[in-house]
């Protein structure tokens, strides 16, 4: 098991000091109540905890484009929102990213559970990850990796209020060194 | 599809119709190409919202406002083409159940932005089957003009969302839409009363 997993639930006892109840936390405080997401095993407590939280509406889309097209609507609408997916997932947004959230200028938040890195043993994921960064970039798109418990908070809090005030899309990549990823028993 | 009773109506004029019933300040989504197009022609009002890209998103943006505001009646328009793209959204909306979303979707079989393609689906597939399928009991053929404006106003006093389809002829689009996604924005957002224009 990695140290990370074993932290992250040797944590769940305390609620808010792991990885999934720092990010709930931040969403909560930040006023962002609009939840669609596309899973992924390791986002699992944080989407369970969302669905127990009725300060949120979280709820699953057929596609991730879709989830970006209702949380920018809803920011046009006046409320605030957030997409959760996985790397594959993000793989899919190009062309909404480019077309939707960076032109029209919305602060787009997602949360991205990085798959494909780290001991990796799906092959599609491994690939569709290294996609991820170039798409990123050559949108000028702000990102950051996640990697550590202690400095998830600060990224995910300053990143989100820089993306609000800018109008300007933010990923925010959650590393398996924070969150423990998918073993390979799974 | 050949067994449809619906006459061939025109996109200009249907959305011009809708437009008309509009009395409280109703958001409208116009989905790419001629049916955003139309929407600025049918009049320009703060409270439309003109997609100059990411085709098939006409109904989860609509969704997202709709969500965001609950007590505004939210209008989609979208064609056939752009939707086959994004059918899994049927489901979405049909899951959400959102009291104040109506989609309308203007179906001529054909991608005609491009040179009228027809869609994959042309003359085979049902939109009103599909959505009715995906869990949008609320769903309906338009008949003629007549029957389109009924079911707009029966939508808008529904508090469960509605889809209207309505077969459409091949005429363009009547007007352009500016395109100046950031302007669109802004003024979609003072339309619907969350800013204040500066």
């Amino acid at each position: 098991m990695a140290i990370a997993e074993q932290q992250a639930q040797a944590a769940q006892g305390s609620g808010d000091k792991s990885w999934h109840g720092i990010v709930l936390q931040t969403l909560k405080r930040n006023e962002i109540s609009l939840i669609p997401y596309v899973p992924d095993r390791v986002l699992t407590p944080l989407i369970k905890n969302l669905h127990a939280d009725p300060f949120f509406t979280t709820f699953a889309t057929a596609r991730e484009e879709e989830a970006v097209g209702i949380v920018s609507g809803a920011w046009m609408g006046g409320r605030r929102g957030a997409v959760l997916m996985q790397t594959s997932g993000f793989a899919t947004l190009a062309n909404v990213l480019a077309s939707l959230a960076v032109p029209y200028q919305i602060p787009l938040i997602m949360f991205v559970s990085e798959r494909g890195t780290l001991g990796e043993f799906n092959y599609g994921q491994s690939l569709v990850c290294r996609t991820m960064r170039p798409v990123l970039d050559s949108l000028a798109l702000e990102h950051h990796t996640i990697t550590r418990l202690d400095e998830l908070e600060f990224i995910a809090d300053r990143s989100i209020k820089q993306a609000v005030t800018t109008q300007a899309p933010v990923a925010l990549i959650l590393n398996p060194l924070l969150t423990g990823g998918k073993t390979f028993d799974k | 599809m050949t067994t449809r009773n619906t006459k061939v109506m025109n996109r200009f004029d249907v959305t011009s119709r809708l437009i008309a019933k509009l009395k409280h300040e109703e958001a409208v989504i116009g989905g790419i190409g001629n049916t955003n197009f139309d929407l600025w022609a049918a009049g320009h009002r703060p409270q439309n919202f003109y997609m100059l890209g990411s085709m098939g998103l006409a109904f989860p943006i609509a969704l997202g406002v709709a969500l965001a505001q609950p007590d505004r009646r939210v209008f989609a328009l979208e064609g056939d083409g752009s939707l086959l793209m994004q059918l899994g959204a049927l489901s979405t909306i049909a899951a959400l159940k959102p009291k104040n979303l109506i989609m309308i979707v203007m179906d001529n079989g054909i991608y005609q932005i491009t040179g009228a393609q027809p869609t994959p689906a042309a003359s085979v597939a049902d939109i009103v089957g599909i959505a009715t399928a995906s869990g949008l009991a609320n769903s309906a053929w338009a008949a003629d003009e007549e029957d389109f404006e009924r079911l707009v106003e029966e939508a808008m006093s529904r508090s469960e969302p509605s889809l209207i389809a309505v077969r459409i002829d091949d005429k363009p689009g009547v007007g352009t839409t500016r395109r100046d996604p950031v302007q669109i924005r802004e003024r979609f957002m003072h339309g619907l009363g969350v800013r204040e224009p500066l």
